[in-house]
């Protein structure tokens, strides 16, 4: 059992938990990820690591309520415990192997959507940690589901906020941003990294393959063991196929085939995908899925 | 009774059996194991015994059931094998122990499987435990990966005094037996956990949730966490696809992933959370036991099956028994054919299959006729899901997170056969991490061997 030390709504749908896992703890880098379960029915569900504490043994997690499992795991208090917790799963980011001098000639931008901003985190913590200034855009709905502002101030060398509604700092879409630190600004960046809804990831990458500038984006597709067992998290990147779990989760953003990932993430992820699976299976779907109403 | 042929075993009628996964094979009685074992002529120089990966004392033990004396039969299993129950499910009897019967000559050979079945199931019922070594001799192992490869490794070096502990990366213990091979024939609570359980009442300790590479590595176990061996069995996890067009559409998996999500994750249970898109017309292509334990399953969640294979059915890898349940359930097979491409409709989902018909040519490597394609033979079939079950290869997470382990070109760890001994010093393997996919029983000899050759190991050093 893996107890939470911590449990805290960070804004409409969205949590945070600290959670004591110490082998994950001691062994985790910026980029992977982990997969908790709850009891023992529920699903595996794959989640990002927001920060660990290698001393203590905690990993803090985020995520946000998409379907039943996530909505009862967001019951979950402090005390409580997953019955599983397993990880690091995943690739760390290129940069934590690169060598330090290169990597400090680099001027890297970062881009967050929402709680795509949880894995971020520590990716910008770690490059200050190791005297790197990153800067950060962060876009969110609203003023209200914005996260981890201070956190990422502390740690990021510029941050650039932006709200779709405009209620806070600014009305706009991340790419916005870009353009506007890119061609009006005059900034040079080497590197992006993306992290947030497909969409936006997709949108970035069209903006940053005119700007010429490499992106890198985080991919989560459906999984079930994140091992490399299942293949159900296979994606198009170029001409290849590559499983998300163990080749990824991060890729060139220039070359993953974000039309036919989105498909595959309707599949059980999304309302949308729950509903149209419930009428393509018809008679013969088996409910338990907690989300269709098959089971009615 | 006629001496030339088995006692026959009860099945589930078929029909019946179709809608539901309880378990295919009820197994014998007490009667029914005395009359079959009262078949056997006791050779001296038996056969069967030489036919048994794992050397079971297989006259003993039949001699036993013949006179009733159940718990001693058991005795005599648990010397050689710590998951009789599995094994007398799973195992390919016809080509090994049944298959060197000196009854099979004449008539049918003794039902040598569907005894240690009874002698097992007898043992669990009857709250026959195995002995635990009263004391340890004080040396760590570790053994990663819990299927049968890690289980009798583990079981093995418990006998011998060490303190044992196998990492498992899933959240519960089993590996192939619980992920993969379906409950129809092979019940996980009936069969699975108390072979486990009867592996840690030996002493040996599971931690789950450790993915070995990743959490930890070998080199750290080594050196940090105390054990003084490592034994690999981490199995043959990671899937093959066949590269044709269409592939990534939604409503295609891996046999892998259907199988995990309905045996591991059991969505075939309402109560359990985990979804599955079961489908209605169900074309699982490959002909081995996984294919057909696919089909099977797809079969029980409601689906019309074909089975989609590109050689005859002579050529079928699959056991004769699987490929006959699987007939007498109404699965299709449309054998000589090889799908080229996946039909996908405007939402990203399976519409169809597009397929060629093959023929039989020269013979290849394996020795079977190599099937050729006939030109302009394609057509479609109406398909809603595909399964792709092509086999599996080694996971590279261990492979390339241990320096000095050598791997041969298809990622396979490589380990001598007699004592599991790799590249590595303190490092053993064996299983299908070593051979890549084969059998339940074949990495339970793998699993035996290493522990001979980490005991040696330990005692030289």
């Amino acid at each position: 059992m893996y107890k939470i030390i911590k449990a805290e709504q960070l804004a409409d749908k969205i949590y945070l938990m600290d959670v004591e896992a110490p082998r994950v703890a001691r062994a985790c880098e910026p980029g992977e990820f982990v997969i908790v379960k709850m009891d023992e029915v529920g699903e595996r569900i794959p989640l990002t690591i927001c920060d660990y504490d290698r001393e203590t043994g905690i990993v803090t997690i985020v995520f946000q309520i998409v379907g039943a499992g996530t909505q009862k795991m967001a019951s979950l208090e402090a005390g409580d415990s997953f019955r599983d917790f397993v990880g690091p799963l995943g690739r760390p980011s290129e940069f934590v192997h690169e060598d330090l001098e290169t990597l400090k000639g680099k001027k890297m931008l970062f881009v967050a959507g929402g709680v795509g901003t949880a894995p971020v985190y520590p990716q910008v913590k770690w490059l200050r940690d190791h005297g790197i200034d990153a800067d950060v855009i962060v876009g969110a709905k609203t003023k209200d589901m914005l996260i981890l502002e201070e956190p990422m101030r502390a740690a990021a060398g510029n941050l650039y906020i932006t709200t779709d509604d405009g209620s806070y700092v600014r009305k706009g879409m991340v790419t916005d941003v870009v353009k506007d630190l890119v061609l009006n600004q005059g900034k040079h960046y080497d590197v992006c990294v993306a992290i947030g809804p497909m969409i936006m990831m997709k949108f970035v990458c069209l903006l940053t393959r005119e700007l010429n500038l490499p992106t890198i984006v985080s991919m989560n597709p459906i999984m079930v063991d994140g091992t490399g067992m299942c293949g159900a998290c296979r994606l198009t990147v170029g001409d290849e196929v590559k499983f998300a779990c163990v080749d990824g989760p991060e890729f060139d953003g220039h070359l993953v085939n974000f039309d036919e990932a989105m498909k595959r993430q309707q599949m059980y992820k999304t309302e949308e995908g729950r509903a149209l699976l419930k009428l393509r299976e018809g008679d013969t779907h088996h409910g338990g899925c907690g989300h269709c109403g098959g089971d009615e | 009774m006629d001496m030339q042929k088995k006692v026959p075993v009860r099945e589930q009628d078929p029909k019946v059996r179709a809608a539901n996964f309880e378990e295919v094979c009820l197994g014998y009685d007490r009667e029914e194991a005395m009359k079959e074992a009262s078949r056997c002529l006791n050779c001296k120089n038996a056969k069967c015994v030489e036919g048994c990966p794992v050397s079971i004392d297989i006259p003993a033990f039949v001699g036993e059931v013949k006179a009733g004396h159940m718990e001693e039969a058991a005795r005599v299993i648990a010397k050689s094998s710590a998951l009789p129950a599995v094994c007398g499910r799973v195992c390919p009897q016809e080509s090994q122990c049944e298959g060197r019967c000196v009854r099979g000559i004449k008539g049918e050979p003794v039902s040598i499987g569907k005894l240690e079945r009874f002698v097992a199931d007898w043992s669990r019922e009857h709250g026959f435990v195995p002995e635990a070594p009263k004391t340890t001799n004080g040396k760590m192992v570790a053994v990663i990966g819990s299927g049968p490869a890690g289980l009798t490794c583990a079981g093995d070096l418990a006998k011998m005094g060490y303190e044992v502990t196998i990492f498992e990366a899933l959240h519960e213990p089993g590996g192939v037996l619980l992920y993969g091979i379906p409950e129809f024939r092979l019940p996980k609570e009936g069969v699975v956990k108390p072979e486990i359980e009867n592996v840690k009442k030996l002493g040996v300790k599971i931690e789950t949730n450790v993915i070995i590479g990743k959490s930890v590595t070998i080199d750290q176990l080594l050196h940090e966490e105390g054990f003084d061996a490592v034994f690999i069995g981490s199995g043959a996890g990671l899937p093959m696809f066949m590269g044709i067009p269409g592939e990534n559409a939604n409503g295609v998996f891996s046999a892998n992933e259907y199988l995990t999500r309905s045996n591991l994750m059991k969505a075939f249970r309402d109560d359990y959370d985990t979804p599955i898109a079961a489908g209605k017309k169900v074309a699982v292509v490959g002909g081995g036991n996984v294919a057909m334990d696919a089909a099977r399953t797809a079969l029980r969640l409601g689906a019309d099956v074909h089975i989609v294979y590109r050689r005859s059915e002579a050529e079928l890898p699959a056991r004769v028994e699987e490929v006959h349940h699987a007939k007498e359930e109404g699965i299709v097979f449309d054998l000589l054919t090889n799908p080229v491409e996946i039909l996908v409709d405007d939402d990203g989902w399976v519409k169809g299959m597009k397929c060629i018909r093959m023929e039989l040519g020269e013979p290849d490597a394996s020795g079977r006729r190599r099937p050729v394609p006939v030109e302009g033979s394609e057509f479609t079939i109406d398909v809603d899901t595909v399964i792709m079950s092509l086999g599996t290869s080694p996971n590279p997470l261990i492979s390339s997170t241990t320096k000095g382990l050598e791997v041969n070109r298809r990622k396979c760890i490589v380990a001598e056969e007699s004592n599991g001994k790799t590249s590595k010093e303190g490092v053993y393997a064996g299983g299908d991490a070593v051979t890549g996919a084969a059998t339940v029983i074949l990495a339970m000899e793998a699993g035996r061997a290493g522990a001979r050759g980490i005991h040696e190991y330990l005692t030289e050093r």
